[in-house]
C-alpha cells in the first residue's frame, strides 16, 4: 500500500496544479498580510477562502483525478492487492497533496506573521474541510460512471453545503423562531461541515461580540473541553463516513 | 464676619506645631488656609463645615485605612487641591467617598489623585462646584466592590474637566445634575459605565474620551443635552455600547467618533435630537435605532467599516437621513455634485432578520447571506422600504 501510495502522490506533485494551487494560496495569504496588519481582519479575509475556495477546489481536482487515473487504478487492480488498499492509497495521496498545498500556502504564511489562536483555528478548519471535501468527491466518483457526472455530483455537495443547507438553515430558524432554538441549531449546524468550521472560526475572532446570545451559547458550549472535542469528532466523522460509504461501494463496484 | 485681610494660614506636618489636619480645621476660622506637609496622615473622617482652602505640598497621604471616608464638606466655598486620597471604607449601605459634598457650594477640587477609593468624588446637593485634573483609579474587581469615580446627584453649574477616571463602577455619574459643563475627561475601564448620565438636563459633554468601558456611555431621560467632538472607542461586548440613548429629547450629538464599539449608537424612545458630522468608523453597528424614535435627523455623518449600518426592528420610519457617507455606497454621480443619484439602503436584510430572530446570527458571513443581501439592495421587500439616504454623499466629509 505504501508503494501505490507513493506513486499516486509522485504523480500528483508532477501535475503542474498542486503547485499553482499552493502559489495562488501563498501569494493571497501573504498580500492580504501586506494590505492588512490586522491579523483578525486577515483571518476573516482567508476564511472566506477556507469556506468557499477551498472545498470547491477539493472537489473538482479530486474528481478529476479520479477520472484521469482511472486506467492505473485498473492496472493495479490486475495486481494482488487489495481493493481497499488501491482506493486508500489514491484518498490519502490526493488528500495529503491537498492538505500539504494548504498548510503551505496558508497555514505557513500565517504561523509566520503570527495569527494566533485565530489563525490555527482558520488552518484546522481549513485543513478538515479539505479532507471533507475530498471524501465526498470520492464518494460522488464511485456513485457515477463517467467524469462528467461525477463532477456535476461532486458540485452538487458543495453546492448544497455552502449555499442550500444554510437556506433550509435560514427557513427553519424563521419558522420556528417563536421557540429557543439554540441547542437544535446545534444539531442542525453539526449537519454541513462548512457552517461547523464558519462558527468555530467566528467564535475565534473578536467579532463574536456581536452574535449577541447566540453567540454567547455557541461560545460557551464550543469554548468547553466537551464542545471543542464534539466539533472534532463531528468533522472527523464528516470525513471518515464518505470515505466509508466510498471505499464499500469501490470494493463492489464492477470496473 | 471674618474678611480676606484676616485670613491666615496653618501649616499641617510632623514637625510642625499643628500635626493633625483635624486639629488645624478646629483652629481655623472661615477663609483660611491650611497647608498640609509631606506625610501619611491617618485620621479617619474628617468633617470640614467652614470655608477653608487645603492644599497639599509633596503630595501628603490621606489614608481612609480601608475604613473611613475621608473629608465630609458642609460649607459655602473652599478648596482642595494636592492630596493623594487612597483606600477608602467600603461599604453597601453608605456611600463613602474620598470627598463628599453636601449642600455645599463655590468649592474647587483639583490636582487630586485618588487611589483605591469606594467612591472618588461624591456631590449631593451642591452648586458651582469645579473638579478638575484629578487622576482617580481603582483596582476593583467586581462591579459590586467599587462607587463611581465623580458622582454628581442633584446639583446644578458644576465643571468637571480634565480629569481621568479608570477603574470605577461609573467613571462620571450624573443625577438630576443641570446646568453642568463635562469637558476633556478621558474615563477608561470602568466596570459599568463611562458616563452614566440621568434626568440632567442642559447639560453639555464637550472632548471626552470613553475608552473600554463596560458597556460605553448611557444618557437617560434627558433633554437637552449637547454632546460634541467627544471620542467612544473600543467599548467591546456582547453588552456594550459606544453611547446609549434612552428618552433623550431636543438633543445635539456631533462632531463625535465612534470606533470599534460593538454598538456605536444604541438609541430608543428619543425624539427630536441631531446627529451630524459624526464619525462611525469599525463598529460592529454604527446606529441601533429602535422603531420608537421619532423625528431624529442623521446627516453629514461619516460611516466607514461598520458591519453593520443601521439596524432597526420595525417598518415604520420616522427619521430623517440624508447627505450621508456610506463606504458601501455603490451608486453613481452623473452629474458630478458629489451627491449620489440613487438613494443607499443602510439597512441590510441580514441586519433586518437578525433583529427579529437573533439566532439567525449563526449564519454570519455565510455565503448565503451575501446573496441575499445583494439581492435586497437591488430590490428591497424586508428591509423598511423609507429607511433611505436620499442624498448619500460620494466622499467622506473631513472631519476634526
Amino acid at each position: 500500500m505504501t508503494r501505490v501510495l507513493k506513486y499516486v502522490f509522485y504523480d500528483l506533485l508532477r501535475t503542474r496544479f498542486i503547485l499553482v494551487y499552493t502559489l495562488f494560496l501563498w501569494f493571497l495569504t501573504f498580500a492580504l498580510f501586506q494590505f492588512d496588519s490586522d491579523a483578525g481582519k486577515v483571518v476573516l479575509s482567508l476564511m472566506n477562502v477556507a469556506l468557499l475556495v477551498v472545498p470547491l477546489v477539493s472537489v473538482v481536482f479530486t474528481t478529476i483525478h479520479y477520472f484521469n487515473s482511472y486506467e492505473f487504478i485498473e492496472l493495479m487492480l490486475a495486481q494482488p492487492i487489495h481493493r481497499r488498499a488501491v482506493f486508500l492509497s489514491e484518498y490519502l495521496g490526493v488528500a495529503s497533496s491537498l492538505v500539504m498545498a494548504f498548510l503551505l500556502g496558508v497555514g505557513m504564511p500565517v504561523a509566520l506573521f503570527g495569527a494566533g489562536t485565530a489563525g490555527l483555528a482558520l488552518v484546522f478548519s481549513g485543513t478538515m474541510l479539505t479532507l471533507v471535501f475530498v471524501s465526498l468527491a470520492f464518494l460522488s466518483s464511485v456513485l457515477t460512471q463517467d467524469k462528467a457526472k461525477a463532477i456535476g455530483v461532486a458540485l452538487l455537495f458543495w453546492f448544497y453545503f455552502s449555499l442550500i443547507y444554510d437556506g433550509i438553515l435560514l427557513w427553519v430558524v424563521y419558522t420556528f423562531s417563536d421557540y429557543p432554538l439554540e441547542k437544535i441549531t446545534l444539531g442542525l449546524v453539526a449537519l454541513n461541515p462548512v457552517d461547523l468550521a464558519r462558527i468555530i472560526l467566528l467564535l475565534q475572532l473578536d467579532i463574536s461580540a456581536l452574535m449577541g446570545y447566540t453567540g454567547a451559547f455557541y461560545q460557551k458550549f464550543f469554548g468547553s473541553a466537551a464542545g471543542m472535542l464534539f466539533s472534532s469528532l463531528t468533522l472527523l466523522l464528516w470525513v471518515l463516513l464518505p470515505l466509508w460509504a466510498a471505499t464499500r461501494i469501490f470494493q463492489k463496484k464492477d470496473l | 464676619m471674618t474678611t480676606f485681610a484676616e485670613a491666615r494660614v496653618w501649616v499641617v506636618g510632623a514637625n510642625q506645631p499643628v500635626r493633625s489636619i483635624r486639629a488645624a480645621i478646629d483652629l481655623a476660622s472661615n477663609g483660611d488656609t491650611i497647608r498640609v506637609r509631606p506625610g501619611t496622615y491617618r485620621e479617619g473622617n474628617l468633617i470640614v463645615e467652614k470655608q477653608l482652602h487645603f492644599f497639599g505640598e509633596g503630595w501628603p497621604v490621606l489614608d481612609g485605612e480601608n475604613k473611613y471616608e475621608i473629608f465630609t464638606v458642609h460649607a459655602p466655598g473652599g478648596s482642595i487641591s494636592g492630596f493623594q486620597f487612597r483606600d477608602t471604607g467600603i461599604a453597601s449601605i453608605e456611600d463613602l467617598a474620598a470627598i463628599k459634598m453636601l449642600e455645599s457650594t463655590r468649592w474647587r477640587i483639583s490636582g487630586n489623585r485618588f487611589d483605591n477609593c469606594f467612591f472618588g468624588i461624591y456631590l449631593a446637593n451642591s452648586s458651582h462646584i469645579w473638579i478638575e485634573d484629578n487622576v482617580l483609579t481603582s483596582n476593583a474587581e467586581a462591579e459590586h466592590q467599587i462607587g463611581n469615580g465623580i458622582h454628581l446627584w442633584k446639583c446644578h453649574h458644576a465643571t468637571i474637566q480634565n480629569n481621568r477616571v479608570a477603574g470605577h463602577r461609573d467613571g462620571i455619574y450624573f443625577e438630576f445634575v443641570t446646568q453642568s459643563l463635562i469637558l476633556n475627561n478621558h474615563s477608561e475601564r470602568n466596570m459599568r459605565y463611562g458616563l452614566h448620565f440621568m434626568f440632567s438636563h442642559d447639560d453639555e459633554y464637550h472632548g471626552n474620551t470613553f475608552l473600554n468601558n463596560g458597556a460605553g456611555v448611557a444618557v437617560m431621560y434627558t433633554k437637552g443635552v449637547k454632546m460634541t467632538g467627544n471620542t467612544f472607542i473600543h467599548n467591546w461586548g456582547s453588552s456594550a455600547y459606544g453611547l446609549l440613548l434612552k428618552d433623550i429629547r431636543d438633543s445635539e450629538i456631533s462632531n463625535n467618533r465612534f470606533a470599534e464599539n460593538s454598538v456605536g449608537i444604541f438609541m430608543e424612545g428619543s425624539s427630536r435630537n441631531q446627529f451630524s458630522q459624526n464619525e462611525f468608523q469599525a463598529n460592529g453597528y454604527a446606529i441601533r435605532l429602535q422603531a420608537s424614535c421619532d423625528d431624529n435627523a442623521f446627516e453629514e455623518n461619516n460611516f466607514r467599516q461598520n458591519t453593520f449600518d443601521v439596524v432597526t426592528n420595525g417598518s415604520l420610519v420616522l427619521n430623517r437621513i440624508a447627505r450621508n457617507y456610506w463606504d458601501r455606497y455603490d451608486g453613481y454621480d452623473l452629474d458630478r455634485d458629489r451627491v449620489g443619484d440613487v438613494p443607499y439602503r443602510p439597512v441590510s436584510l441580514y441586519g433586518t432578520l437578525v433583529e427579529r430572530m437573533p439566532v439567525a446570527v449563526l449564519l454570519w458571513r455565510s455565503f448565503l447571506v451575501f446573496l441575499l443581501d445583494r439581492t435586497e439592495r437591488a430590490v428591497p421587500v424586508m428591509t423598511p422600504e423609507n429607511l433611505k439616504d436620499e442624498k448619500p454623499a460620494m466622499r467622506p466629509y473631513d472631519l476634526r
